[in-house]
């Protein structure tokens, strides 16, 4: 009962504190304002009034309070300082996750990116180009869970005397080769967990990656060929500097997603077999282990991981803006 | 007049929560709630007052089949003493009566499948104490560790309500007979049993699977808790559970050896799916359809109340039935690892007291029993249950000085019997030993 009542002070505090803050802004937002007519001040208030309180609201004291949750122990009772985090670093399970998003992080925005682009060189300007297209970017319209049991399908495993029902076990057959638990068999089952996101987001990088191409300015692109560039040349001295911002937003986007992955292990292995990634153990911990101070730890640290991704990929969204103009 | 009263009231509070689609299926479902009032016998519940007017609210986790028969199983009550009683289930059961405690709208009656939680909200204070009447029912009905589970600080919260057991191991019937094979008395008997099969036959003999999505591993607690019971006892198990030993202690590390003696060895397991590490990806259920079609498979272990397709007949002489998971001695009580729910209650009135005496009678537990739940209560007539596989587990619990524990890792703290005992089962299988898998189970339970 001495725990709710805290939490209840803790509540009331914390949002105060995001009172105040919202207060801050507006009369920060004011005070930018301040040269400017008046009548364009409240203009400027008017509209981005909701919106900041929204932030506030939605975004700024739910972070807080996370922050504040991951300093206390399991039953938010006692304050435990940062042993939370001190567990992530040197729980062994916990640590397996933090690698495998590594391995998560490294490969799926550099394959996704590499396919799409690839394939949106491969297509452009080809007679099947839309009918290509729409088949490539299919997956992306498939949710991440349905994406997975798809895949749960691709994978299944059945004795070698049985009839085989997974499609990749029948081909390794059809090999001469012996069945395999492609689910289980660690470290090889996140890389099959991994191709699942790749599939989904190869379409996707394709589609932003072939605008970009078409965007290509026609002149300087005829300018090369008449210079008599071709091939590889072209595409290192001419496409990929020209494309290089779109390939860049691409990338980072995709890489954010992956760091969040959730579903797919959730769907698949539900993180067992070694497949465990930062996302699931965060439910995990907070949702089905009682462990609310562990997962809030870990939801700050997906942040922190999250938060120069994010700000690289925006600064960069903004120079694209300004060199199109 | 009552009836129509009640069609009324319902209609009125479907038209404004439901949509009308589902207005449809509930209108089919109080005309069958009619048919079985023309032949209800008032005189069972007479004990108890008339109670028209009064409307009782239950929550619980069971939606589905299992709502229907909980709400079959009370209608006879609420037709002949007037309450109504307004029942809803969720899956989300055990976040959701948290957050309804705190909202202030508590139900009436909940019925709570973890001692945990009855003891956990038993400290909070929001728990009316069991009345005498309930006690004697409980003291009555049902053997001491039911009352423990539901009893803080000596004072009685619940009462138990049904009961699933889990120590059967099912065998196909047609491939039992054809090598003239008979259900085993000991637990050495069935590994010879084992033995024996894959000597005559050359198959694999047991099909096993742990695979249940994000659940992956519990059917591996449920084999240690067995072992745990039959090779340490019921002393050690309450020990175990209590964490006055640790995980890791050698009785623990006995039992699993012991286990591993069927699941690890690869001459027996896992016929049709693959070697003994196909444990871990097989489906439970796959593994237990595997020993229905009378040719790939002998035996599965798995609860009583395991469902079997509609075209499978589970009898002594069908294509599946069951036997008892022997301990170590033929003589011995029978010790049974399961499940079941506790019925507490957050209002106190006379109403609510009085359909809380119903359910903890043996009264109700006839009545369930006939709607096709197990209860452990044993006022229960076996000859009630619908079908031989229900009557056989009431025989079970009824058995003499039969011992019953709750399933173990319900009773752990959810971090452990949720997590790294699945995890760890799961890695057991896939090759780690029994030392290492226990002893990281052991480190993951912090008090």
């Amino acid at each position: 009962m001495l725990a709710g009542w805290q939490d209840k002070v803790l509540q009331v505090g914390l949002a105060l504190v995001a009172i105040a803050g919202v207060v801050a802004l507006v009369v920060l937002v004011v005070a930018l304002l301040e040269r400017r007519r008046t009548k364009e001040r409240w203009i400027a208030l008017v509209f981005a009034g909701p919106a900041l309180v929204l932030l506030a609201v939605g975004l700024i004291y739910p972070m807080g309070g996370t922050a504040l949750m991951s300093l206390y122990d399991g039953a938010q009772t006692r304050f435990v300082g940062l042993d939370n985090y001190k567990w992530i670093f040197t729980d062994p399970a916990a640590v397996r996750s933090l690698l495998n998003t590594l391995i998560w992080l490294v490969v799926v925005p550099a394959a996704s990116t590499g396919f799409g682009f690839l394939y949106a060189l491969l297509i452009d300007g080809s007679r099947f180009e839309r009918f290509t297209k729409t088949l490539m970017f299919m997956p992306m319209a498939i949710s991440f869970v349905g994406a997975s049991i798809i895949w749960k399908f691709v994978y299944a495993y059945r004795d070698v005397s049985r009839p085989q029902i997974g499609l990749l076990n029948q081909i390794l057959i059809w090999l001469g080769q012996e069945p395999r638990q492609f689910l289980i068999d660690s470290p090889w089952n996140t890389l099959f967990l991994i191709v699942v996101m790749i599939w989904t987001q190869t379409g996707y990088a394709m589609v932003l990656l072939s605008a970009a191409i078409k965007a290509m300015p026609v002149d300087v692109v005829e300018a090369a060929r008449l210079d008599g560039a071709g091939g590889l040349r072209m595409l290192t001295n001419i496409t990929v500097p020209l494309v290089r911002p779109t390939l860049v937003v691409v990338f980072t986007t995709i890489a954010i997603g992956s760091l969040k992955v959730f579903d797919i292990v959730r769907t698949m292995t539900g993180g067992q077999y070694d497949t465990q990634v930062i996302a699931n153990t965060m439910y995990d911990q907070s949702f089905r282990y009682g462990q609310p101070g562990i997962g809030s730890a870990i939801a700050v640290l997906l942040l922190v991981m999250v938060a120069p991704v994010i700000a690289f990929n925006v600064h960069q969204l903004r120079r694209n803006r300004e060199v199109r103009g | 007049m009552r009836s129509v009263n009640r069609r009324l009231r319902r209609a009125a509070a479907l038209a404004t929560a439901l949509v009308l689609a589902t207005a449809g299926v509930t209108a089919c479902s109080s005309g069958d709630r009619q048919a079985a009032d023309a032949d209800v016998d008032c005189t069972k519940y007479e004990q108890w007052a008339d109670l028209s007017g009064e409307t009782i609210s239950i929550y619980s986790p069971y939606v589905g089949a299992d709502q229907e028969r909980l709400e079959n199983s009370w209608a006879g009550f609420s037709q002949c003493t007037g309450a109504e009683i307004v029942y809803e289930g969720s899956t989300d059961f055990e976040s959701q009566i948290q957050v309804r405690i705190q909202g202030g709208n508590a139900p009436d009656i909940a019925f709570i499948p973890q001692p945990a939680l009855v003891s956990g909200l038993a400290q909070q204070g929001v728990l009316i104490p069991a009345s005498d009447t309930v006690a004697a029912s409980v003291e009555a009905g049902w053997s001491e560790s039911f009352a423990d589970y539901a009893t803080v600080d000596g004072t009685l919260y619940g009462s138990p309500l049904t009961t699933g057991v889990k120590s059967y191991v099912w065998y196909s019937v047609p491939l039992f007979e054809a090598g003239g094979y008979q259900a085993p008395a000991t637990w050495e008997d069935l590994l010879d049993l084992t033995a024996q099969i894959h000597a005559d036959t050359g198959q694999r003999v047991w099909c096993d699977g742990f695979e249940s999505g994000a659940a992956t591993g519990w059917p591996g607690t449920d084999w240690l808790e067995d072992l745990v019971l039959r090779t340490a006892g019921e002393d050690v198990y309450d020990q175990w559970i209590a964490h006055e030993i640790p995980f890791d202690d050698p009785q623990i590390a006995t039992a699993l050896d012991e286990v591993g003696k069927i699941l690890k060895n690869t001459d027996y397991v896992n016929a049709g799916f693959g070697d003994t590490t196909s444990i871990a990806s097989t489906n439970q259920i796959d593994a237990l359809t595997a020993v229905t079609d009378g040719e790939s498979c002998y035996m599965s272990h798995r609860t009583a109340s395991a469902t079997f397709d509609e075209d499978i007949t589970v009898a002594p002489d069908g294509d599946v039935w069951g036997f008892y998971l022997p301990g170590t001695s033929a003589d011995a009580p029978k010790q049974l690892v399961g499940g079941g729910e506790f019925t507490v209650a957050f209002t106190e009135t006379d109403a609510v007291e009085s359909l809380r005496q119903y359910l903890a009678s043996d009264t109700w537990a006839n009545d369930i029993v006939t709607q096709g739940m197990v209860s452990a209560n044993i006022g229960v007539d076996p000859a009630n249950a619908p079908t031989p596989q229900l009557e056989n587990a009431i025989e079970l619990l009824q058995s003499d000085g039969a011992v019953f524990r709750f399933d173990a890792s319900d009773l752990m703290p959810t971090a452990v019997g949720g997590g790294t005992f699945w995890k760890g089962m799961t890695d057991w299988v896939l090759g780690s030993t029994t030392a290492q898998v226990l002893s990281d189970i052991e480190s993951s339970w912090n008090d």
